[in-house]
């Protein structure tokens, strides 16, 4: 992953300066217009925020139970990650929501259940870093439970009655459409994947820097 | 005779007490809490959609390039301790 690291680095940023101009060329929605664009990002940011929760939750269940350091570094920069991307879909949304909706917010199903998801996983960054001793351990039980949630959060907009589009959308969309969607994101996914790896790096340049610690206290 | 008389006149009452009202409602689309179309509202009540779909693209790439920014400059400063550590080992 070393070695391609730049490379594929360079093809997402490639991937990123094309996306607008694809994104242009889809038609516009007919009944939202040009707002409706907002969604190439939006929802990639959306699937991003689900995928960290996963990835975070895995992590920390396989720090708990076999007591994997290397788990635990992943889950960290996956909890991060869920911290950024659920802070796109909640200011994306907002705006896309103020000219589709005519307001910026409402506490229906799918936005309250983001929101709470969201607030979640910033509350594993915050023990984790302020919780002193033994705080792995409970922001990694935080983080299993944070998971747990994200079926609910997408099932949420076809179970209750909310203003928020279902999960048909994506599946249904037309072929003008499909092309960007699925560009922005994959584009998205590669740069969560070298995020991912960049923020992993990171842990374990900490890791290391304790251990030269306690080898100069030796 | 006389009810007659007198339903007639309440009648002719009625009648006229609603004339004079619809006389008085102001012309159809302008009374208040009518249904307008939003075409019909003028340009600077309608909300432009460019602005808050420039927004939203530039809040994505913020965020990134904010994040993105804060991994570098911690990395930098965990690679100064390392750089650091290291040396004062070796110099052990």
């Amino acid at each position: 992953m070393a070695r391609a690291f730049t490379p594929l680095a360079v093809l997402a940023m490639l991937l990123f300066a094309i996306a607008p101009f694809y994104v242009a060329s889809a038609p516009d929605e007919q009944t939202m217009g040009l707002i409706q664009r907002v969604f190439y990002y939006h929802v990639p940011s959306a699937m991003l925020l689900f995928l960290s929760a996963f990835v975070c939750g895995i992590g920390s269940a396989v720090f708990l139970f076999k007591r994997s350091a290397a788990a635990d570094r992943v889950a960290v920069a996956a909890g991060e990650l869920a911290v950024a991307f659920g802070l796109i879909v909640l200011i994306t949304g907002p705006m896309w929501a103020r000219k589709a909706w005519g307001v910026w917010w409402q506490w229906d199903a799918r936005l309250t259940s983001s929101l709470l998801l969201w607030m979640m996983f910033v509350a594993y960054l915050l023990v984790r870093r302020y919780g002193g001793p033994g705080s792995e351990k409970l922001s990694a039980a935080m983080a299993i439970f944070g998971m747990a949630n994200v079926p609910f959060v997408y099932v949420s907009v076809n179970f209750w009655r909310t203003i928020h589009p279902n999960t048909n959308v994506v599946m249904t969309l037309g072929s003008g459409m499909r092309g960007p969607f699925w560009f922005c994101a994959a584009s998205f996914l590669l740069l969560y994947v070298l995020l991912l790896t960049l923020r992993r790096r990171l842990e374990e340049q900490r890791a290391s820097v304790e251990q030269l610690y306690l080898a100069l206290d030796d | 005779m006389k009810r007659r008389v007198m339903t007639i006149v309440g009648v002719m009452l009625m009648t006229a007490g609603s004339l004079v009202g619809v006389a008085q409602q102001p012309p159809a689309g302008q009374a208040p809490g009518d249904f307008l179309p939003v075409s019909s509202l003028p340009a600077v009540e309608q909300l432009p959609a460019a602005p808050l779909m420039i927004g939203a693209y530039a809040v994505v790439w913020v965020v990134l390039l904010v994040y993105v920014w804060s991994i570098w400059r911690r990395m930098k400063k965990v690679e100064g301790e390392l750089a650091d550590l290291r040396s004062r080992l070796q110099s052990r």
